[in-house]
């Protein structure tokens, strides 16, 4: 709990910053935490945010520290920057804290989506709907078609399905929301058994604008929806129409391919059918969709009585399933022996914002080309990134421990040229201390005097050294001329030519003082900021070796702690994902296998016909 | 309907309005279980390298000699920042070539620190010298020398570049 409240202040500043991020930016350590961040690493975008508000919510006067002009924004982000990285708990408990604490009903409801939104990424929808119930009152406009797209998302995956219709009914004109809304709308209505109604929307989703990657999605989905449905409903023009509209190079093409080929034989259009049928042969077989092709490819061609090209159709059908089940012999193998980890986490693919695609391309890594699928089922992905997640983590604590090492070096280095050192330069700098404060002292009386002789002249003070070894002579000579009327008259004389000098020239002399003070001023400046310098490094001198054995050792230990449980935890991971992999090449090795004895069937039907074809031709001749 | 056909698309069908089941011998759990644990030694790797970070900062770049460069771009420039070269008292301190995703991060408002280090108090000459293209697909190179004045705290330089508008180098004080 003490974490939490010392989480909340700055969770409600994160929810409450409505304003967007501010134009121009005053803290250079956000902006390092926005470039790590814009490049998707989270890691050290969180940790950098993270730094930079405990430093801020450190120090005593928080508006002189320059984050305090974005620390609402900080806060926003570092909370985003969680979410990114996966960090649900920790964004989740925070949020939470809001929703308990006396807040504002508006940060109150932008806490309840958020954390409903949590929920519903984690795949809990009971959860994510409890925390929209909580949502009551004002909700910031800038989040209010967000709340409801949300709900209705929600309202869907707990099968309120007519909630969640008339939700985004509301919707659907919604700025930025069109495609979206209408897609969803129309797979409620769907699934409401609303099928008409749900013809409708998705055509609609079908033809939404947009030249985005989304909005192209969303496009080709809905499409490619309302197609299959409609090809299942018997209804083959229609359903051509919708899946010619998806586009031949998006994630959805394979699909929409074999299901047009399928609209136009169930037509018995197969001349028709041969086109996309053949687009589709010609691409990856490691797509499931590709050996449906092969088969289907001859199956036309069977259909329109070319039973020549359909028997050798076939024959490539079973030389590329032979090819296929080899590779996914040797790819279960390679599991096995776990390379399929390995070549997870291939520098190469790290680098790659398009890796999943790449998956299905990488040199030497079999183990991998069939997974491209098994990528869209959202536990696969969560444990696939869980696991390059750990392995960045372990290569940073195996990192840590080589640079824990060289700083306890770097330590012992300086101590050893330092401690030697130290007590000779300190005996020196006692006697230099106490000479530079007994100066100070000296150059303080001065000041008082002169102070104090602006108020009350004291001209034998200004006296100049010549002048009172004049007076002390003449006092001599004073008391030697004993009665001598003569001499005492000159010494008298002179003193009074002497007291007339040091009386006369008392202003210009306390007017010189001054003006040597000041240059004196000027010299002790100096001396003090060479005094401040000396301090300062003879302080950092010892402040670069002393102190951080403790520390350093904590931190040695608890970063080969986190290190072993990092490796205990991949160990794990990798297992589930060996295991999810593995099962998902026997399910397709099952399934070649049952396309295997198709086309072996077929074939054999192809060479029959062909026979029996070529045999009717003789009896003709 | 063929029912070959039927099976196909309500395969289909189920492939596209459902995520596709992972395993039988996996389950919801064990993945759920994993995930947790993922997530709190997460927050505890995160607390090392902030208290490393501290450590680091204290150690290697004590603030009586710190000096720490950003480089940051105009909002909005389509400078196609190639590399940067910065010198310090005629001495090469930083070299950076940008890939495509530090060039985005960068013209999405973020800042690169390039370079942290230590030098003594006093004034210390800054040469930075850029290359890449303009928005034109014209060569864009410029280098600029800037005085660097060095206190008692740490000092952190914005190295602040644009291809338009006021094209140049800009070297400012934080």
């Amino acid at each position: 709990m003490a974490g939490l409240r010392r989480l909340l202040p700055g969770v409600i500043a994160w929810l409450a910053c409505s304003a967007p991020a501010t134009a121009e930016l005053r803290d250079l350590y956000f902006g390092e935490a926005l470039y790590q961040a814009h490049q998707g690493r989270w890691f050290d975008a969180v940790a950098r945010l993270d730094n930079e508000l405990g430093q801020h919510y450190g120090v005593d006067e928080r508006q002189l520290d320059s984050l305090h002009l974005h620390v609402d924004d900080a806060e926003f982000s570092v909370g985003d920057f969680e979410l990114s990285y996966r960090m649900h708990n920790r964004a989740g408990r925070a949020i939470t804290a809001v929703l308990e604490a006396n807040v504002a009903p508006e940060v109150r409801n932008e806490a309840a989506w958020r954390l409903a939104r949590v929920y519903f990424q984690k795949e809990r929808p009971v959860e994510a709907l409890h925390a929209l119930e909580r949502i009551q009152g004002p909700v910031p406009a800038r989040i209010r078609d967000d709340v409801a797209f949300l709900r209705a998302q929600v309202l869907i995956a707990n099968g309120r399905l007519s909630d969640a219709i008339a939700i985004l009914e509301d919707l659907r004109d919604a700025k930025g929301f069109e495609g979206f809304a209408a897609y969803n709308l129309g797979i409620a209505l769907y699934k409401a058994g609303r099928l008409k109604e749900a013809g409708v929307e998705l055509a609609r989703a079908g033809l939404i604008g947009g030249d985005d990657k989304g909005d192209q999605a969303i496009r080709d989905k809905a499409n490619l929806v309302l197609g299959t449905r409609l090809l299942e409903a018997e209804d083959y023009a229609g359903a051509q129409t919708f899946l010619e509209r998806v586009r031949l190079t998006g994630p959805f093409s394979n699909r929409a391919l074999l299901s047009a080929g399928w609209a136009h034989a169930s037509q018995e259009h197969y001349e028709r059918a041969i086109v996309p049928w053949t687009l589709l042969a010609a691409r990856n077989i490691t797509d499931r969709t590709v050996p449906e092709a092969l088969l289907a490819l001859p199956y036309a061609y069977g259909k329109l009585e070319v039973h020549g090209k359909a028997a050798l159709l076939y024959g490539q059908a079973l030389e590329s399933f032979g090819n296929e089940l080899t590779r996914l012999d040797a790819s279960i193998r390679s599991i096995r022996e776990g390379r399929f980890l390995r070549a997870l986490v291939r520098e190469e693919l790290a680098q790659d914002s398009d890796w999943v695609i790449k998956l299905r391309e990488l040199p030497d890594a079999p183990e991998t080309w069939y997974l491209t699928e098994l990528m869209a089922s959202h536990d696969f992905q969560q444990s696939l990134r869980n696991y390059l997640d750990l392995e960045d983590l372990r290569r940073r604590t195996a990192e840590w421990d080589v640079q824990i090492n060289a700083w306890e070096q770097l330590v012992q280095t300086r101590r050893a040229y330092y401690e030697p050192l130290l007590p000779d330069i300190d005996r020196q700098f006692r006697l230099l201390d106490s000479r530079i404060k007994l100066r100070l002292e000296q150059r303080d009386l001065i000041h008082k005097r002169l102070q104090s002789m602006l108020v009350m002249p004291r001209p034998d003070l200004l006296v100049t050294a010549q002048e009172r070894e004049a007076r002390e002579a003449l006092a001599a000579l004073e008391r030697e001329a004993g009665t001598d009327a003569r001499v005492r008259d000159r010494v008298a004389r002179l003193q009074g030519v002497l007291h007339w000098n040091i009386h006369t020239d008392y202003d210009n002399r306390l007017t010189t003082a001054h003006k040597h003070l000041r240059q004196l001023d000027q010299e002790i400046v100096h001396l003090k900021t060479g005094h401040q310098a000396f301090i300062r490094s003879r302080q950092a001198a010892t402040q670069s070796y002393q102190g951080y054995e403790n520390t350093l050792r904590q931190l040695r230990l608890r970063s080969r702690d986190a290190n072993e449980k990092i490796t205990r935890l991949m160990a794990r991971q990798g297992s589930l994902l060996e295991a999810m992999a593995v099962e998902e090449l026997d399910r397709r090795r099952a399934r070649l296998e049952e396309q295997q004895v198709k086309a072996r069937f077929a074939l054999a039907d192809s060479y029959d016909r062909v026979s029996r074809q070529q045999e009717a031709e003789r009896a003709a001749k | 309907m063929p029912p070959l056909l039927r099976v196909l698309t309500s395969c289909l069908l189920a492939l596209i309005l459902s995520a596709p089941a992972v395993s039988a011998s996996v389950s919801r759990e064990q993945i759920k279980g994993l995930d947790e644990q993922v997530q709190d030694i997460k927050s505890e790797v995160l607390g090392i390298a902030a208290e490393l970070g501290r450590l680091e900062e204290k150690l290697l770049y004590p603030s009586g000699t710190q000096v720490s460069l950003f480089v940051s771009l105009a909002k909005g420039d389509t400078l196609r920042l190639d590399a940067v070269d910065i010198r310090l008292d005629g001495r090469d301190v930083a070299h950076h070539l940008y890939t495509f995703k530090e060039l985005e991060a960068l013209q999405r408002g973020g800042v690169q620190r390039i370079y942290t280090g230590n030098i003594t108090a006093g004034v210390h000459q800054l040469e930075v010298s850029i290359a890449g293209k303009s928005g034109g697909g014209n060569d864009y190179r410029v280098t600029t020398t800037a005085p660097l004045e060095k206190a008692v705290g740490p000092k952190l330089v914005e190295i602040h570049i644009a291809g338009s508008g006021q094209p140049g180098i800009q070297v400012r004080d934080w």
